[in-house]
């Protein structure tokens, strides 16, 4: 879906590079992002005291909620794995509530992004593999029985490599389909509130994705945690 | 032409079977939340988390179909040639 206007591509054109920003919306309100994260975890670390105060506050129910979450899910040796994962949740939901801000693209509704994500997340799970199991992390790909590892390697190793393409799709699929519904409605409803049940829903998408995300990221660290079987 | 018109219903009755087998899917899902619900009211906020987990991860098979027919819309590959091809006529 094209975008009439968007606010950094015309930033962007002010510096002269008006071509390759209407080209990378993606990557330009990606940055962004990671101005406002970068931004709010300053400002949140910047001042920490024992007895927490707004910014500190938001904080600290977000990122212990979601410590307590992942450890009753991977158990305690995830918990070194939660900075990565919860960069990935904070980073999927505000590139999908740009979405509902007018003149803004959401980054997350760019394939590229989405599969740089689940790249990562996957990758990531396998290298704690390694780490906690060694060599041995290979049996995870075998099956329970030796007789049947030829039949089983490939149906593994298909599992996981789909693993990254449903994240990618889930992900992309839902914010693409969001940014094409609101343009479809706001352009055959032609009323300006037309799109807006839409994008009430909209609001509640992109939190119930970027959750999505990071737990199934949770749950195939936790699946390369545990003893394989 | 016949590609143009063969991948416009190709991607209609894409989305329109998916989200028909969905639409069964998240009903029983939820089906099985309220109940779930009605039995045990205390357990509701961890029934509905799980409960939404589970209707995103349904969803996301439609979510498939969509992007199928996105790319059969607007980024098939054969697609320029056909719309060259038809424009041509």
């Amino acid at each position: 879906m094209e975008h009439p206007y968007l606010l950094l591509t015309s930033l962007f054109g002010m510096l002269g590079m008006e071509e390759w920003a209407a080209a990378h919306p993606h990557v330009t309100y990606m940055w962004l992002a990671m101005i406002i994260l970068i931004f709010f975890g300053w400002i949140a670390g910047k001042s920490v005291s024992m007895v927490p105060k707004t910014a500190q506050n938001v904080f600290e129910v977000l990122i212990s909620g979601l410590e307590e979450f992942m450890v009753t899910v991977t158990g305690d040796e995830g918990r070194k794995s939660y900075p990565l994962v919860l960069t990935i949740f904070l980073f999927v939901l505000l590139g999908n509530l740009m979405g509902l801000v007018p003149a803004f693209f959401p980054p997350t509704a760019n394939i590229n992004t989405t599969l740089a994500l689940a790249l990562i997340a996957v990758l990531w799970s396998h290298v704690v593999g390694v780490q906690r199991h060694g060599i041995k992390y290979i049996k995870h790909f075998l099956g329970p029985v030796p007789a049947m590892i030829p039949l089983f390697f490939p149906i593994e190793v298909i599992g996981h490599t789909a693993r990254v393409l449903s994240l990618t799709f889930r992900l992309f699929g839902n914010m693409a389909g969001h940014e094409l519904v609101v343009g479809i409605l706001l352009g055959l409803g032609g009323m300006f509130l037309a799109p807006l049940p839409v994008m009430a829903l909209g609001a509640f998408v992109a939190l119930v994705q970027a959750f999505v995300f990071f737990l199934l990221s949770t749950m195939y660290i936790a699946g390369a945690i545990e003893e394989s079987h | 032409m016949e590609f143009l018109v063969g991948s416009v219903w190709a991607a209609g009755l894409a989305i329109g079977i998916a989200a028909f087998g969905c639409g069964i899917g998240q009903g029983l899902g939820l089906a099985g939340a309220m109940s779930g619900i009605s039995r045990n009211p205390e357990a509701a906020g961890k029934i509905q988390v799980n409960m939404l987990i589970g209707l995103a991860m349904i969803e996301s098979l439609c979510i498939y179909a969509l992007v199928v027919s996105l790319i059969l819309m607007y980024a098939h590959p054969a697609l320029k040639g056909a719309i060259a091809a038809a424009a041509g006529h």
